[in-house]
């Protein structure tokens, strides 16, 4: 009786567990695309990671964790964020492929750049 | 005033070991040459030296409106400082040349709140040239929706006063990857056009936000095609140039160019390549109102001297 109550509540993490793993990944497999993020951190002046490669229909997700404002602004694009306050976000979808550079226009000489690649033939 | 180009070797060469300036600089016109003159000299000794001249304009720079970090978490106070300070001296310009940063984050709220500041300076005329944090926002329509008239939203335009002609031009737009300010061909072009057919003569101050000469390369201080807009004022005898952006006093002389970058009322930032990188330098509270201080410049006449003191509001 008392091994049986033991075995029950050892068991219910796992469940609890197996049921939520369920539920996070089996819509996004049903969607059938990639919900793609990717994270830019800005810190002591610099983008990072610098170089960044993603696929067609990624949303880069840039975080300011400097005392300094900072802005993100394409180069040869018409991305462009507001000044980011210390923890602020900016986030852009990229939605053709190509290379992307970008500076801080507030401190041209951080410079980051995102390489978009084509999706995969299985799409 | 006099407009003749009477130029005094003996000044340009006492200028060359001075550094200078303060929360504002004042700039007389004497015997040709742009002077400065310290603020709290001016404000504090009702007898400058005999010809001190006319107060010509004030420059005042980097007032970094919305900054609220441990640098200063009071920059509205010290611009208001600043302002009465100037209006206390007992010889006021008519005219102030601030010479960018006016916001930190370029927020409508920044531009409202700098505005009504600057307005209680007892002057008529008000100049501006952007700084980068001026122009940050992504549509960079906040600074040109307020101060862009004169240029027509160029952001470079020329004007004339007390036969001195004065230029201003924008060099925070069109950064290169990895470069400096850079001023860009167009407006190269329209420099060379404002400048032909003036008299050599003619007293010229010209003025931008980021330095026009490379003060340090890896922090981008330095405007990366200033050398073509210099070639343009090398045949004029007296030609001053102005910037803010390092918040700082650096000088230097070159020929007949006088070259000088002026302290901010919000913050200090490190000497060219000292520490990690540029940025509000934090300093004690004690010592703020020395950072943002004012040197005193005294004009003697007989011979015709400037020497410098350097003092802190503190």
């Amino acid at each position: 009786m008392t091994n049986m109550k033991i075995a029950a509540i050892l068991a219910l993490p796992s469940l609890i567990i197996a049921s939520f793993y369920a539920l996070s990944v089996l819509p996004v497999s049903a969607a059938a695309e990639p919900a793609a993020d990717a994270t830019i951190s800005i810190d002591k002046f610099m983008f990072e990671p610098t170089a960044l490669t993603i696929t067609v229909g990624t949303t880069v997700h840039w975080k300011n964790l400097d005392p300094e404002p900072h802005t993100v602004r394409g180069v040869d694009t018409n991305f462009r964020s507001d000044p980011l306050d210390q923890n602020d976000s900016f986030a852009h979808k990229f939605d053709k492929p190509g290379t992307y550079r970008y500076v801080c226009s507030i401190h041209p000489q951080m410079l980051g750049t995102i390489v978009v690649k084509a999706a995969s033939t299985a799409n | 005033m006099t407009t003749k180009a009477s130029f005094n070797q003996g000044r340009r060469q006492a200028l060359k070991c001075l550094a200078y300036g303060g929360a504002g600089t004042l700039f007389t016109l004497s015997a040709g040459v742009l002077a400065p003159i310290d603020l709290a000299l001016a404000a504090g000794n009702p007898r400058p030296g005999k010809d001190a001249g006319l107060p010509l304009f004030l420059q005042i720079s980097d007032t970094h409106i919305g900054f609220n970090k441990e640098a200063n978490p009071d920059v509205i106070g010290t611009l208001a400082r600043t302002i009465a300070l100037v209006n206390a001296m007992p010889q006021k310009p008519a005219m102030v040349i601030h010479t960018g940063d006016i916001t930190h984050l370029s927020k409508a709220a920044e531009f409202d709140t700098a505005a009504q500041l600057l307005k209680q300076l007892n002057v008529t005329e008000l100049h501006t040239t952007p700084g980068e944090h001026d122009v940050a926002d992504a549509s960079v329509t906040e600074y040109f929706s307020r101060y862009g008239k004169p240029s027509q939203d160029r952001g470079y335009y020329s004007f004339d006063h007390h036969g001195v002609h004065f230029i201003s031009l924008i060099n925070v737009l069109n950064f290169k990857p990895n470069g400096l300010g850079a001023l860009g061909q167009e407006q190269l072009e329209w420099l060379e056009q404002d400048l032909r057919g003036r008299a050599a003569s003619t007293p010229i101050v010209v003025f931008a936000h980021m330095p026009l000469w490379t003060i340090y390369e890896p922090w981008g201080w330095g405007t990366s095609d200033a050398n073509q807009a210099m070639s343009y004022l090398t045949r004029f005898g007296s030609v001053t140039v102005l910037n803010g952006h390092i918040h700082q006093i650096v000088q230097k002389v070159e020929g007949n160019i006088t070259f000088h970058t002026a302290r901010s009322t919000a913050y200090p930032q490190p000497g060219p390549g000292e520490g990690p990188g540029p940025g509000p330098l934090k300093v004690s509270a004690a010592e703020l109102p020395g950072r943002l201080g004012v040197s005193n410049l005294t004009l003697q006449s007989h011979p015709t001297s400037l020497s410098v003191t350097d003092t802190t509001l503190a």
